[in-house]
């Protein structure tokens, strides 16, 4: 980063913290007015606009992982909101930085700041004034009173501005560890975060689980089980005819032979839902060349993938993509889609883009909220972009490492 | 007509060695793949009846060995069963566009007379689609828009010959004259635009490229 730069985000960091401290102000006026109720208008309100301040300085210090937003249901009375407030580790985080950070933050990233000014004004203000001023003008320790201190009070300057720019760039990074210090989620809270989402992709994938099972069950018992009942009931009624009357019995063997076809056509679709045959086979480019040629829309599949990926990765991916294809059959009266697939060693980033007119929401019954579900227990992520108008575009992201360790050569 | 046979299932190849010893083949039989590339390469058959899945990897292998022969040995004839049908493979198998394969169901065994047909079809050069590929390539024109202008009949004849009859089966199966079967192919070419070919086999070829498109 050049120094100029540094210096211009001090500048910017110190607009930030002066902003908190005010906004910090406004907050502990609200916590204060709580009991005479007024608090519990202001609290909310001055609560976000607090968090939006520190979540700012939490991207510049980078690091820091941002705890969930502050954003209380807005269907809870009042009292619950600030109550859920007030309740929140991270609200009093917020409330600590405000207080603390225009003090030692605001020192460290003044520091440069205050050098360049005072070097801007002994190397370029003081040249011209000093033989304006009579005696006791004072550059640093060097009274200005001649042309030689001049041009040592204009040498120093020079210095002063140099010092300025060279700290700068210390001055953020420290600057950064300290907001780091103050703003980061302990470990403990974290991992408690963690632990939570963790049980609830857990539970949303042992749901799915089960009702997959039960639908297995389900098809196999009005599918081939009962065909299979009818094709022995069949064959038996048969056998008894054959002799008697030979004609019956074989139109009856023929029934039995259709049966066993219609049961391996239950198979057969059961087998591809579970997990399809071509992905088994090939993998999961080929699975969706596949999906692309039962397509009604024209699509085309971009690729940029090698070799294969863990299983469960494969089987997420071809799902979801199955489903964001058949959204846009049904919903984008759109003609051409295109998927892309591409991999950089630890994200499997797909991206479903149709032509139609857009306007798609999560929300909307598409079955995209199902898969939204599915890859959350991936740690991956779904966004729907689709403005009306179109064109509708469905990005899916999958973490790698997520998967299971036994199989993540990815 | 010497047939290589692989298929790694012992019930299903011994009934479908017998099957085809019944009808006067000559059968060499393998169960994995690499048995499979070297039958391919050294017995030298007239047609060669495939299952997708075979050991060692248990994926695509049988696919894989029938399509590298074909490529050392273009028009080399390969009928392929499997347990279920993919457009996929349909498409890497019609790929070359010289014909001479075969894409079935397993299920379709069950039928001796039918299946028999099929390799002889095959094992002739001619193009054998399974009902269920064709259906699907139908279904899709139907969406797309692209075989809107064919009367019912016409679209049986069209799933027929993709499926690829001649049109005395297609006769034989819709129980209609031969000459009514010829004139609703005539208008079937029309209507899409494809040209007419008298070659039976290149009639399936352009009518499932024309499905494919």
């Amino acid at each position: 980063m050049s120094p100029v730069r540094a210096l211009g985000r001090c500048v910017l960091r110190s607009w930030l913290l002066i902003a908190a401290w005010a906004v910090g102000a406004v907050v502990v006026l609200a916590v204060l007015l709580l009991p005479v109720g007024l608090g519990l208008l202001l609290l909310p309100a001055s609560a976000a606009r607090l968090r939006a301040l520190s979540d700012r300085a939490r991207v510049w210090a980078r690091p820091v992982r941002e705890p969930p937003p502050l954003n209380p249901d807005r269907n809870l009375t009042r009292r619950r909101q600030a109550g859920a407030i007030i309740g929140a580790e991270s609200f009093w985080r917020d409330l600590v930085w405000a207080a603390i950070e225009p003090a030692v933050g605001g020192a460290l990233v003044a520091l440069p700041q205050s050098l360049v000014l005072f070097g801007v004004f002994g190397a370029f203000v003081q040249p011209f004034i000093w033989r304006a001023i009579d005696d006791g003008n004072w550059y640093a320790f060097i009274p200005v009173n001649s042309t030689p201190t001049m041009l040592a009070a204009l040498a120093l300057g020079l210095a002063f501005i140099a010092a300025g720019l060279r700290l700068a760039e210390p001055a953020l990074r420290l600057h950064g560890r300290w907001t780091r210090l103050l703003l980061a989620a302990p470990r403990s809270a974290q991992l408690a975060r963690r632990v939570e989402q963790l049980t609830g992709t857990r539970t949303d994938a042992l749901d799915a689980q089960a009702a997959e099972l039960r639908r297995i069950e389900r098809d196999l018992h009005d599918g081939a089980q009962a065909r299979l009942i009818a094709l022995g009931m069949t064959l038996d009624n048969a056998t008894r005819l054959l002799d008697t009357d030979p004609e019956a019995a074989r139109g009856l063997l023929l029934d039995v032979r259709a049966t066993s076809s219609r049961a391996l056509a239950d198979l057969r679709d059961l087998v591809h839902g579970i997990h399809p045959p071509v992905l088994a086979d090939r993998g999961l480019v080929d699975a969706v060349r596949s999906l692309a040629l039962d397509s009604f829309l024209d699509v085309e599949v971009r690729a940029d993938l090698e070799g294969r990926l863990p299983a469960p990765l494969e089987s997420a991916a071809y799902f979801a993509v199955s489903e964001a294809l058949a959204n846009a059959a049904k919903h984008s009266g759109g003609r051409n889609v295109t998927v892309a697939m591409t991999h950089d060693g630890e994200i499997l980033r797909v991206t479903v883009t149709d032509d139609g007119h857009g306007g798609a929401a999560l929300d909307g019954g598409t079955g995209l909220s199902g898969v939204r579900r599915r890859l959350g227990t991936f740690d991956g992520t779904l966004v729907l972009q689709s403005p009306p108008g179109g064109p509708t575009t469905v990005t899916m992201e999958i973490p790698c490492a997520s998967s299971s360790p036994k199989t993540s050569s990815c | 007509m010497r047939v290589v046979l692989a298929e790694d299932l012992f019930l299903l190849r011994d009934g479908l060695v017998r099957t085809l010893r019944e009808h006067g083949c000559e059968v060499i039989a393998v169960d994995n793949g690499p048995a499979l590339h070297r039958a391919l390469a050294e017995e030298a058959p007239d047609v060669a009846v495939v299952d997708v899945r075979l050991p060692p990897t248990f994926t695509d292998e049988g696919l894989q060995a029938a399509l590298a022969a074909r490529k050392a040995r273009p028009g080399l004839p390969v009928l392929v069963l499997s347990q279920y049908v993919d457009q996929l493979y349909a498409q890497e198998l019609l790929g070359g566009g010289e014909g001479a394969v075969g894409y079935l169901l397993k299920d379709r065994v069950t039928d001796t007379a039918q299946f028999i047909d099929a390799v002889r079809r095959v094992a002739a050069g001619g193009t054998v689609m399974d009902p269920q590929v064709i259906a699907k390539l139908l279904s899709r024109g139907d969406a797309r828009g692209t075989i809107g202008g064919l009367t019912a009949r016409e679209r049986d004849v069209l799933e027929l010959m993709a499926e690829g009859r001649s049109n005395a089966a297609i006769a034989a199966a819709l129980h209609v004259s031969e000459s009514a079967v010829a004139k609703h192919t005539a208008g079937i070419f029309t209507k899409l635009g494809i040209g007419a070919s008298e070659d039976d086999n290149r009639r399936v070829l352009a009518v499932l490229a024309y499905l494919r498109h």
